[in-house]
């Protein structure tokens, strides 16, 4: 019999449309997967009634001949940001429990068209503020990895996609949908050995997703492999009328170009990515990368993103602004959770609704982008950062005169312990350094994974590339991941 | 244009008035959603996920609110920014779901423009004055909150929330409570005549905050105060007149005016403090993530100009060359209902003179006594045209064209109806008419003489006579032949 648990999207709907097996024996494997996974926290609330429902459809839609959509008979998780009809929709937040749309978000129907089903909502970090899927009212995400040292220390699954990375890693769903709003997808992507794709800003509606910061906020696939994540990012991609920032472009055929000969491919290396004290492993990971791709016919040049040292700081005044008021609509008014003490007035219940709501790091931002905000301090902060903001968007502008692609490490580091970072934000906030430039710009970005640290932990290389040229992306991932040999996986002690 | 001084114990006070009008567009949906923006319904049943901020609803700009609000600056001869942006103002309040409002803070749709009103449209002579206007902007409605519905809590209906307004901004251009209402109703009228707006102020759809301060004739402005959400032109009035003098008294009593909002009481006739600037909220506002700059390119710009009605100052420079009164003129045009009436009475081929004074004595006269307004007259054009077609063309007279139309008001008959059933065709028989004016020269025989020794001012005695004598179906014309002939 097979093992469905090994099986990534491509082979699963290939599988299904072939008739080797259902999609129906699929989703129950899985399902069985995510409910015997409870200790690694990665679903808040677990769907395998939808899964199999899906997979019946797929399963008669083949027996009746009818063609099937490009994720026929996949079972996934999604992200809990993604609102979903009739599914409990929390941000992982305590401010949105029990929270259930009456509507779906436009990348999740888009996925259910494609056939996908859903094992449940993944777990994140809340509001995908975090890094290390910490900030959860639901409790930590615990990474399937552990270090080669013989110690069982819960490792950090990276975040803010910290279910899905982890669910993937742990081979409980083939694929998962992530959020990347500055490293949410590339970083846990990294951290736990899997690949994961920012598009362009604009390729990804953002109609039903919960909002962090609108202008950064993007959608993307994380799965096993490259190909997986182009078939997904396929289904997941388009335009939506919904969204006013939504990119009214064709979805190109992603998986079909997919070409891991990149002769004429100039790869361009940030020289400003390689600071003072980069941890040994990364270093020796990137070089490894460079040396890949030339192996598979690329250039490499040396670029400079001068600006990209100011990259954090802006994004942490951008980022909190934008959340400070997309989150002033969680006010206990008219959905979610309502603390409204004896004898209080409308101020008294937003203080207390919110106060009880929103999790230390939600807080945290709320306070910082009011802060940055506020009359007299807007133009030292907000306006100061949006111009850094441009700066960046121009430094990758000209590094496309001598380069098509660029090669960087997703993280400074690997995966660290649970805790590790909680009492000190910003060295959390510091994971996010390599992967927020391009969340700035707008720019598509991958995770592909480059090797193990010495602790046998996975390490990602990420790809930057020019707006809308995801395919040049993909195409130099699934270059990486023909030379990398990684096939590394987490051991199953859950 | 006028000397508004108030008279207090230091001295002569100027008062200086800017106004925010708030217009609500006319249009079938809200500024960012699909939902229904008509006036009324049950509570919240013209609410979309969006106007309810549920989580991941994102706003996608109406057109047609865009497109009404630059129609609205090329009527006000406004700089039509073609490159616009939508900025958040956050605050909380319950009739707030998304917890800030969408507006245009930094940069407007339409800049500059300006409107030239007079104390008194409808007399010509009246002086006139530009009053500049700053900007428009668009930005969302919020809810309404009732608070009388329960003892303990409020009720919030969303219908309103996320409908389009146009913030239409004065300079502190008006010095006294009758420019200010003048400018309203001049605004007023061009709103409805672009059709951006239906300037209804009993509904809330034109609303205005008014900015007062006063100072000494020609010296440094005062510290202002903002009155907000006043809704009718006479609530302004009064809401600034009370305004001025308190001010005028708190200073001259020593104290200073504080820079705060205000709410006007029609019943008391007063205004009250509603929060001072230190409790001001700081709105935190910043360009609106989820959406793209407004660019409004050539196509779009010459349909709006393309589809803009003649405006009120050229109608009534145009009807003046039609030989109309500059009175008439200027009442006409005052409302587009009445311009439109009335072109609507030429369509059907009345003449300009003859229709319009019609308009102004008969109908106006008669939809007065009814209480009724022009919409609701039981008459409409092509039925007046009817009526005025037949004094035109000789078939009754003037005086039998009064009796036929009210018989009109009451009965809703057409006039060739009436003129037909009743008889009142005029007649232009002249023996049965000198047979008439023979017998009223017989029974007058004292008037016939003195008319004829030079009193000339009995001739219209002898046609009124004859007039009566022929239940008035005469033809006038022919009666005057025939006085002049017998009389000599």
């Amino acid at each position: 019999m097979t093992d469905f648990s090994k099986l990534g999207v491509a082979a699963i709907r290939d599988g299904v449309a072939n008739g080797e097996f259902k999609a129906v024996e699929v989703a129950e494997a899985l399902n069985t997967r995510v409910a015997n996974a409870k200790a690694l926290n990665a679903f808040i609330v677990e769907t395998p009634e939808k899964a199999l429902e899906a997979a019946a459809a797929v399963d008669a839609d083949r027996a009746a001949g009818k063609p099937l959509g490009k994720m026929a008979g996949v079972p996934i998780g999604m992200k809990d940001l993604f609102c979903t009809e009739g599914v409990q929709t929390t941000a992982a937040s305590h401010i949105l429990e029990g929270f259930v749309p009456t509507y779906e978000s436009t990348v999740s129907a888009n996925l259910w068209k494609a056939g996908a089903g859903m094992l449940g909502k993944l777990n994140l970090d809340q509001f995908a503020m975090g890094s290390s899927n910490e900030t959860s009212y639901f409790g930590n995400v615990i990474s399937p990895w552990r270090r080669n040292d013989g110690g069982n220390a819960a490792l950090a699954p990276g975040g803010s996609s910290g279910g899905s990375s982890t669910a993937i890693a742990a081979r409980l769903c083939p694929a998962a949908t992530g959020t990347d709003t500055g490293g949410s997808i590339r970083q846990p992507a990294a951290f736990t050995g899997i690949s994961g794709i920012k598009p362009t800003y604009g390729r990804c509606s953002r109609w039903g997703i919960v909002a962090f910061a609108s202008s950064l906020d993007q959608a993307g696939p994380m799965a096993r492999d490259v190909r997986d994540c182009a078939i997904m990012l396929e289904a997941m991609a388009g335009f939506d009328p919904k969204d006013s920032t939504s990119l009214d472009l064709p979805v190109p055929a992603w998986e079909a170009g997919l070409n891991s000969d990149l002769k004429g491919k100039r790869i361009g290396i940030p020289r400003e990515y390689r600071l003072d004290g980069i941890d040994d492993d990364i270093a020796a990971m990137w070089d490894n990368g460079i040396a890949w791709l030339k192996d598979a016919g690329a250039e490499v040049v040396d670029v400079s993103l001068p600006h990209t040292k100011y990259a954090l700081p802006a994004y942490y005044i951008i980022a909190p602004a934008e959340a400070s008021s997309n989150l002033a609509r969680y006010d206990g008014v008219r959905f979610g959770l309502r603390d409204l003490p004896e004898g209080s007035g409308l101020q008294d219940m937003y203080a207390a609704t919110r106060a009880a709501g929103f999790g230390e790091e939600v807080r945290r931002r709320i306070m910082i982008g009011t802060y940055v905000l506020s009359a007299g301090f807007y133009d030292a902060y907000y306006t100061q950062a949006q111009k850094v903001r441009a700066l960046i968007a121009r430094d990758f502008e000209q590094a496309w005169a001598s380069c098509d692609l660029i090669l960087a490490p997703t993280a400074p580091s690997a995966a660290f312990g649970l805790g590790e970072k909680t009492s000190d934000p910003l060295s959390m906030y510091l994971n996010d350094v390599f992967a927020v430039p391009a969340s700035l710009a707008g720019l598509p970005a991958m995770s592909v994974p480059g090797g193990l640290s010495k602790d046998g932990l996975p390490l990602g290389l990420q790809i930057i590339g020019k707006a809308l040229d995801e395919q040049a992306v993909l195409n130099a991932g699934l270059a990486i991941e023909e030379r990398s040999g990684f096939t590394a996986e987490a051991g199953e002690w859950w | 244009m006028s000397e508004y001084r108030i008279q207090g114990n230091t001295g002569e006070w100027e008062v200086v008035i800017g106004l925010e009008v708030h217009a609500q567009v006319t249009s079938n949906a809200k500024l960012f959603s699909g939902a229904s923006a008509a006036f009324g319904g049950e509570p919240n049943s013209h609410v979309s996920l969006v106007d309810a901020a549920m989580p991941g609803m994102l706003p996608v700009p109406n057109r047609e609110c865009l497109r009404q609000a630059v129609r609205t600056g090329m009527a006000i001869n406004a700089q039509i920014n073609r490159w616009s942006r939508f900025d958040r103002k956050n605050y909380f309040y319950a009739d707030l779901p998304q917890g800030y409002q969408i507006s245009q803070l930094y940069h407007p749709i339409v800049g500059e423009g300006e409107i030239e009103v007079t104390l008194n449209e409808k007399d010509p002579d009246s002086p006139t004055k530009r009053i500049g206007i700053e900007r428009i902007h668009v930005e969302q409605d919020a809810g309404k909150l009732m608070h009388d519905q329960h003892p303990t809590m409020s009720f919030v209906d969303l219908n309103r929330s996320g409908v389009a307004l146009m913030e239409i901004v004065s300079r502190p251009d008006m010095s006294s409570p009758q420019e200010a209402g003048a400018y309203l109703k001049k605004l007023r009228s061009i709103l409805r005549y672009v059709g951006s707006c239906d300037g209804n102020m009993e509904q809330g759809s034109m609303r205005a905050d008014v900015n007062v301060s006063v100072r000494k004739p020609g010296g440094e402005l005062g510290t202002r105060t903002e009155t907000k959400n006043v809704n009718s032109i006479r609530f302004m009035m009064q809401a600034i007149e009370y305004e001025a003098q308190r001010q005028v008294d708190l200073i001259e009593g020593g104290g200073a005016v504080v820079q705060e909002t205000r709410l006007f009481d029609p019943n008391k006739m007063e205004t009250r403090s509603m929060r001072s600037k230190e409790d001001a909220h700081d709105y935190r506002y910043f360009p609106d993530p989820d959406l793209l700059p407004v660019e409004l390119d050539d196509a779009f710009l010459e349909e709006c100009r393309a589809s803009l009605p003649e405006l009120p100052d050229a109608k009534r420079k145009r009807y003046e060359e039609m030989g109309l009164t500059a009175y008439n003129a200027a009442v006409l045009t005052a409302e587009a209902e009445t311009a439109f009436w009335f072109e609507d009475l030429l369509g059907h081929g009345v003449d300009a003179k003859q229709g319009s004074n019609w308009l102004m004595s008969e109908l106006f006269g008669a939809l007065n006594k009814l209480g009724k307004s022009l919409d609701e007259s039981p008459v409409n054009p092509a039925q007046a045209a009817e009526l005025l077609g037949l004094v035109a063309d000789g078939t009754i007279s003037g005086s039998i064209a009064k009796q036929v139309f009210e018989i009109m008001l009451e009965t809703g008959q057409g006039a060739a109806a009436i003129v037909d059933e009743r008889g009142l065709k005029q007649t232009n028989d002249t023996d049965a008419i000198e047979a008439e004016i023979a017998k009223i020269m017989a029974a007058n025989e004292d008037k016939v003489a003195e008319y004829r020794s030079g009193k000339d001012k009995l001739f219209g005695f002898f046609v009124g006579q004859t007039m009566k004598a022929m239940q008035g179906k005469a033809n006038p014309q022919v009666i005057n032949d025939l006085l002049k002939k017998v009389l000599g």
